[in-house]
């Protein structure tokens, strides 16, 4: 069943103001991307009633939880929520196992969605359930806190940069649990990033935040495809795209269809017909008038000029592309877009210099 | 030792247990009060609480005793109750040692409290606790250590405590004659051996307490 989240929030302090009105899907993952500042945190806590915004509303599909001109503010013990924190915060005189049957313990029975069994396979933290969480790396404790949250039974998960403490290599860790998570749970997840390619391997729905103003908010692609946005992702520009092995070729290279085309890429261990996210960032991708035939860059589809806007970087301009309806950015200097004439409805070849797989 | 000092022992005993059992339940939530608050009065009721820590004390058992004397609103109270009055008996010296020796349990508990932070609390709301359970399910276990501290500071002091016994509980064998009153009717009456086995003992057992305040109390166990 698909509902729809409701989240509206003002908050005015004397150096800080966020004012929010978002209308999120039920399901996925959401991403609050923004710099640090931009209220992304702050409308988190506002979700989860840890912090009490003057004008509020907040709901669940027909679940108010608050409504501040009802005057309605559930508490957040009695919201059917998870948080987790950038810190893993688990209490320290509770082991592994404590810590995860704290919520659970709370969580009424009939609510009761995961086992803990369940939870700790699907984390991989099976083998630490007895062990104190001082003795545990900075990703198991992760691990274990997302668990947690998961086993008080509820019905929306709110991730506060959860991988932002973490380096890069227990980051890989974590990665494929949150994916998993996405994959294997029907609950929404609302995700607080400010890192680019988090967002653009985790989120389905993203909502850019700027200085507590909503910038833009739709489906991941349809937000990241924007070229009229303030520079939000700069040098990280590009789009995602979803596309499924099609074959596995001789020499070492993966087929990947999706809807404006194929694409080749390094040889993949997944079986035909596994769906992958591969990122295309706009600086990997040049265009063409006619089709190039000399040329060692493989991947190369037909595209139609959308539109085109000034960047961050110097002397070169954004330019959107259709390709057979899926959205496609290309940043090329402005120098060549005079050359070549680049001009909203003009059919061309892009060819893409570098696919990077997400999955 | 004679049995004079074995009463005074045993009252003193039972005094500090006393004292610190009632400290526990009332110096808790001034303590969490004081830790939580961000309220204007945090500061006057902190500063009353440490106001033992700097008085004479006999400044406070002059006042307590005009307070709960026939003539003080705590005595009149006390007398149309039909509890006669508390000055020079064991509950009225109950009373005076709880406000002497509060700084004592309240403070360490209030560092530990402050020391647990806001996040363990937000987490335990997240996960379904409500405060009432958020503050016996994670608080208190985690400000241990100040638990113990504050109990063995609160013991130690009652234990230790000359002038306020004597202004408000005076010397009667067995119900207010504590080992330290003992120890100076012995030194008045030229007893140096009865009043050295108790002032050995005094000090002994004050050494033995800081000796496991300061060794085995753990460090504060990092937070996850």
């Amino acid at each position: 069943m698909s509902f729809e989240i409701r989240a509206k929030f003002r908050v005015d302090r004397n150096n800080f103001k966020l004012d929010v009105d978002l209308t999120l899907p039920g399901r996925g993952i959401t991403a609050l991307f923004g710099h640090s500042g931009s209220g992304k945190t702050t409308c988190l806590r506002a979700m989860a009633g840890l912090e009490r915004t003057t004008d509020g509303y907040f709901a669940l599909g027909n679940e108010v939880w608050q409504d501040e001109a009802q005057n309605r503010f559930v508490p957040p013990h009695q919201r059917a929520l998870g948080v987790v924190f950038q810190e893993a915060s688990l209490f320290p005189h509770l082991s592994v196992r404590g810590n995860m049957s704290f919520g659970e313990k709370r969580a009424p029975l009939t609510e009761r969605r995961f086992a803990l069994p369940q939870v700790a396979e699907l984390l991989g933290i099976n083998h630490l359930l007895e062990r104190p969480t001082t003795e545990l790396s900075g990703g198991e404790r992760q691990r274990v806190a997302i668990a947690r949250a998961l086993l008080t039974a509820p019905k929306i998960l709110l991730m506060d940069e959860p991988l932002a403490a973490l380096d890069l290599k227990r980051k890989l860790e974590i990665l494929p649990y949150l994916e998993r998570l996405h994959r294997e749970l029907a609950i929404p997840i609302i995700y607080v990033s400010h890192a680019p390619d988090e967002v653009a391997r985790l989120a389905d729905h993203l909502v850019l935040l700027d200085q507590g103003q909503v910038v833009a908010s739709g489906p991941l692609n349809a937000v990241l495809s924007r070229i009229d946005l303030p520079a939000a992702f700069a040098d990280d520009a590009g789009v995602v795209i979803e596309a499924s092995i099609a074959a596995h070729e001789v020499d070492d290279l993966t087929r990947l269809e999706f809807t404006g085309g194929s694409i080749l890429v390094t040889r993949r261990p997944e079986p035909l017909g596994t769906w992958l996210r591969c990122r295309i960032h706009a600086r990997d991708v040049s265009l063409a008038l006619i089709p190039p035939t000399q040329t060692s860059i493989l991947n190369c589809v037909s595209a139609v000029v959308v539109d085109l806007a000034p960047t961050e970087t110097p002397g070169h301009v954004l330019v959107r592309l259709d390709v057979a309806g899926e959205p496609l950015l290309a940043r090329i200097t402005q120098r060549s877009a005079h050359k070549l004439d680049i001009r909203p409805g003009l059919a061309l070849k892009a060819q893409i210099k570098a696919v990077a797989l997400l999955a | 030792m004679e049995s004079s000092d074995l009463g005074a022992v045993w009252l003193t005993l039972k005094l500090a247990t006393v004292v610190t059992l009632l400290l526990l339940v009332i110096g808790t939530p001034v303590a969490w009060w004081l830790a939580r608050t961000r309220s204007a009065f945090k500061g006057v009721v902190g500063a009353i609480v440490a106001l033992p820590l700097v008085l004479p004390p006999t400044v406070l058992g002059f006042y307590m005793l005009v307070v709960m004397g026939p003539n003080g609103p705590v005595g009149q109270l006390t007398q149309s109750l039909g509890l006669g009055l508390l000055p020079f008996t064991f509950p009225g010296l109950v009373i005076a040692s709880v406000f002497y020796s509060l700084p004592f349990v309240v403070q360490p508990i209030q560092n530990a409290f402050e020391a647990i932070g806001e996040r363990p609390l937000e987490v335990a709301a997240t996960l379904r606790a409500s405060p009432w359970d958020t503050f016996w399910s994670v608080a208190v276990p985690l400000a241990k250590p100040g638990f113990l501290s504050g109990a063995i500071l609160g013991f130690a002091h009652t234990v230790g405590e000359f002038g306020i016994v004597l202004m408000i509980g005076g010397n009667i064998p067995d119900k207010t004659r504590v080992v330290s009153v003992q120890i100076y009717d012995h030194v008045e009456a030229l007893e140096y051996t009865q009043a050295h086995w108790l002032a050995g003992g005094m000090v002994l057992f004050s050494f033995l307490v800081l000796l496991g305040l300061y060794t085995f109390n753990p460090a504060r166990r990092k937070t996850a």
